[in-house]
């Protein structure tokens, strides 16, 4: 087990956006949370990787808890996330924007700037190194020198992913992969999000599309109006019955 | 790989040229009102460089410079004339102290965003202004402090000439200059520039967001309060006036002119605006009536400034394109979400 | 006591002024979130029109008073068309250093034209009431007065007028808003207007009390911050809270702490409550 979460709650301003969770994920496997619009599967991902405090309950990871532990930490720690829409820095290169991403792992100071000293080139050239090498495994080699301004919206998806591995984080959290690119791709996609896995990394995404996650989790959580209505394997979730209702409950009402 | 080479030896030469242009300026007999305004704008420039870097790079619009900017000029002159400490000794110490100032400014600060900060970092300004106006028995009040000491003599270099104190002041921005390229091309300066885009990403990714922050606004302090003791040390008269919030707002026009977020801007810019300024001297304490709506203009039409301009214009011609796109700092990409 | 109480009604008179200020600015924030640096030299326009009005052309205090109201509003639209309206889609800071650089030119064009001269809008309302050992002017309580009925006819026109509370639309949501059929821009320039002739209002009304002069905006302006800042950015009533409290704290400090400091006592106010509260007293949401 590498997170896990006891009655984690969270509230918006008298409103309960998460209730009562209670959920685990074990080393190295690849779990979804699905869920219709408003969920909560937002907010579980935003208290899971430190961005929003939880109102109740424990996030732990690696058996450490976690509550009160500032954002940053928590990346350090070993927790990496993407973002819904995906952020990426300036118009640099797609090398120069993974760079960055390996800062937390280097040491140096104001002063190893200026100076340039041995640890500001050493780490300078490492996170370079470390840049190229995630360059390769996204599959992104070819396009390094590109201005990120030019890439497709696949590459600035893989872009993204690729930031967040960089730091070798051992569990990566994925919001909404797949948004906004096509079928082929979400293909692609699929296979470097195994690929990740079998390098060691636990995944944990979010995703719409649900046929996509079938394939490819070894397990789902669903959440409805902020409480996990059901957990299990691709084959037990398709046949649940709050499940479908939830889905189909929604559309009825849409 | 190739064109990567030739940009290098082109803005080699360039920058080469533009330093041998510095060095020989008094040389020239420009006169020394010339000599005057082009070290009152080098002395500027240090201070703009300051703003580049908590502004440009990592995009927080601080407008409490000018109050650091006097905070260095005061320090620097009581330090001088009161406790008779060594413009040697002094310069770095008002520097260090500015810093000190702004960190704790920071800590506070820092906790707002967005148009909070800026009002919130005009708040401060605000009051050293005020507090420098009223704090007679220190300050000297509205009066100022008139007579400071010149630079002190470096073994047989002495200050006493306008053109000594040129060379002081010009080695003072080099330094600078060279400190904020070293800086803002090395993992520290990539860190700024990813909290500017996006505070968010950048936690995400495991960089303390507050701790940067303060380190760049404390590194921009430290040269804004070097900038105002330099002030200070030259003019040998200071008042109130230079750390009202109008100067702040001065600064950030030299930046904006110049181009924020680039090496050469704040310089650029600088030297422009007050060689505008100089040439349109009947505009005198009108030269806001022209400052105002060049700012409009600036951020409708040229949001990078000049140096953004040149480097658009350079990347047309096909052999430069690649190095000019990777300096152009636009906002960050954003995919879309379903 | 009968000074704390002189000190009360002086607080109030300058918490109106604040008030009137400080509502345009968070309602123009409100609606398009610019921070309007130039609004507080509106304000100074707003001065300088009712001067001239009455000493220039003889008008009568109100008129001088009504005419400023409406140049200033036209003034206002023409700021954002010209300024604000082209960079609504720009970065924020942009809009924010637009701002400034309108407020230069209109501080160094009021320099221009008018000099840097001090003047003052003849009193018209100088006589003094007394009760219960306070004396103040006419023209205190005028202020305060007209203060509270401009207070409360803004807000019967944000709430029961259709065009008004068109603007809380906007304000509540820009995006939605113009998908229901209401004209951002035209709100927008509305807003202005609004906000543009309280400014203007506010300073016919403060004119015979205090003094007329280019720089007369910056302080007010760099106040009306504090005051928004304090409600909370775009609140209406965090506004005339704000406005009071910062009145009033400003002349009960000028008299128990320091004369001298007494505008570092809003700055330090403004510096507190942040420092407590990073997003201010009434802000929305959190």
């Amino acid at each position: 087990m590498i997170l896990e979460t006891k009655a984690l709650g969270r509230d918006f301003g008298g409103l309960t956006a998460l209730n009562d969770i209670n959920f685990a994920i074990d080393d190295q496997e690849i779990v979804a949370i699905i869920g219709p619009n408003g969920a909560g599967k937002s907010t579980f991902f935003n208290v899971i990787s430190g961005f929003y405090p939880p109102s109740r309950g424990t996030v732990s990871f690696r058996n450490q808890n976690m509550t009160g532990t500032p954002t940053h930490i928590f990346a350090r720690l070993g927790i990496a996330r993407t973002f819904q829409t995906t952020h990426l820095f300036y118009n640099g290169s797609v090398l120069d924007n993974l760079i960055v991403g390996y800062r937390q792992k280097t040491k140096m100071g104001l002063f190893d700037a200026i100076l340039r000293t041995p640890r500001a080139r050493r780490e300078e050239a490492d996170s370079r190194e470390k840049a190229q090498e995630v360059l390769n495994f996204i599959g992104l080699a070819g396009i390094s020198t590109e201005p990120v301004a030019n890439i497709s919206q696949e590459s600035a998806k893989r872009l993204a992913i690729g930031l967040a591995l960089i730091s070798e984080p051992r569990l990566l959290l994925l919001d909404e992969p797949a948004a906004g690119i096509n079928h082929n791709e979400t293909k692609g996609l699929v296979e470097l999000i195994r690929k990740i896995r079998s390098h060691g990394t636990t995944v944990c995404l979010i995703e719409h599309k649900v046929q996509m996650v079938m394939g490819l989790a070894d397990r789902i959580m669903v959440l409805n109006y902020g409480s996990k209505i059901a957990e299990g394997s691709p084959t037990d979730i398709g046949s649940n019955q709050k499940v479908i209702e939830a889905y189909l409950g929604r559309a009825h009402h849409a | 790989m190739l064109s990567k080479n030739q940009k290098f030896k082109w803005s080699w030469l360039f920058y080469l040229a533009v330093l041998i242009l510095a060095f020989i300026f008094p040389a020239l007999n420009p006169g020394s009102y010339y000599i005057q305004v082009v070290s009152l704008a080098f002395i500027y420039a240090i201070a703009v460089y300051g703003l580049n870097l908590i502004e440009g790079y990592m995009g927080q619009l601080s407008l409490a410079q000018a109050g650091l900017f006097g905070f260095g000029a005061y320090a620097a002159a009581l330090l001088t004339m009161k406790l008779q400490l060594s413009f040697w000794l002094a310069v770095p110490l008002a520097s260090v102290l500015t810093a000190v100032v702004a960190f704790f400014i920071g800590l506070i600060s820092f906790r707002t965003r967005g148009h909070y900060f800026v009002i919130f970092t005009l708040c401060i300004g605000v009051i050293i202004n005020l507090v420098i106006q009223k704090w007679d028995a220190v300050t000297g009040g509205m009066n100022g402090l008139i007579g400071i000491p010149k630079p002190t003599p470096l073994g047989p270099i002495s200050f006493d000439s306008l053109k000594a104190q040129y060379y002081l002041i010009l080695v003072f921005l080099l330094l600078t200059v060279f400190v904020m390229y070293r800086l803002v091309n090395s993992l520290i300066g990539r860190t700024f520039v990813s909290i500017r885009n996006s505070e968010e990403l950048a936690a995400a990714l495991g960089i303390n967001v507050m701790k940067n922050k303060i380190l760049a606004f404390c590194v921009a302090a430290f040269f804004t309060g070097m900038a105002g003791s330099l002030y200070a040390a030259f003019i040998r008269f200071i008042g109130p006036d230079i750390s009202s919030p109008t100067l702040t707002f001065e600064f950030l026009l030299y930046l904006l002119a110049g181009g924020q977020a680039s090496i050469a801007g704040p310089i650029v810019g600088t030297l422009l605006m007050s060689g505008l300024t100089e040439s349109l001297q009947f505009l005198r304490d009108y030269r806001l009536l022209l400052f105002g709506p060049l700012l409009i203009l600036i951020v409708k039409f040229l949001p990078m400034g000049i140096v953004g301009l040149i480097h658009k214009l350079a990347s047309r011609s096909p052999f430069r394109r690649s190095a000019a796109k990777s300096l152009n700092p636009s906002k960050t990409v954003k995919g879309e979400g379903l | 006591m009968s000074l704390f109480i002189q000190q009360i009604v002086n607080g109030l008179t300058l918490g109106s002024i604040y008030c009137l200020v400080a509502l345009g600015l968070t309602l123009i924030y409100g609606i398009m979130e610019v921070p309007n640096f130039a609004h507080g030299h509106l304000y100074m326009v707003g001065a300088y029109v009712t001067f001239f009005g009455m000493t220039l052309y003889g008008l009568n205090y109100w008129v001088s008073a009504l005419v400023a109201g409406i140049i200033i509003a036209i003034l206002g639209v023409i700021t954002e068309r010209v300024v604000f309206n082209p960079l609504r889609h720009a970065p924020s800071s942009n809009r924010f250093i637009a701002a400034l650089g309108a407020m230069m030119f209109l501080e160094a064009a009021a320099r221009l034209l008018w000099g840097a001269d001090f003047r003052s809008i003849p009193p018209v309302y100088d006589k003094v009431l007394s009760f219960a050992g306070v004396r103040v002017t006419e023209q205190r309580v005028i202020v305060i007065v007209a203060a509270i009925l401009l207070i409360i006819a803004l807000n019967l026109f944000l709430k029961r007028t259709i065009i008004g509370s068109s603007i809380e639309a906007v304000a509540q949501n820009p995006d939605g808003s113009s998908l229901v059929g209401i004209n951002v821009n035209v709100v927008g320039m509305l807003t202005f207007a609004i906000a543009s002739f309280l400014a203007a209002v506010a300073a016919a009304l403060a004119g015979p009390i205090f003094l007329v002069f280019p720089t007369m905006g910056e302080l007010i302006i760099m106040k009306a911050f504090v005051i928004i800042v304090i409600g909370g950015m775009g609140s209406i009533p965090g506004a005339i809270v704000g406005g009071y409290i910062l009145g009033l704290t400003e002349s009960l400090g000028a008299t128990y702490i320091s004369m001298d400091y007494k505008d570092v006592i809003a700055f330090l106010v403004l510096v507190i409550i942040l420092t407590i509260k990073p997003t201010g007293l009434f802000a929305k949401g959190v």
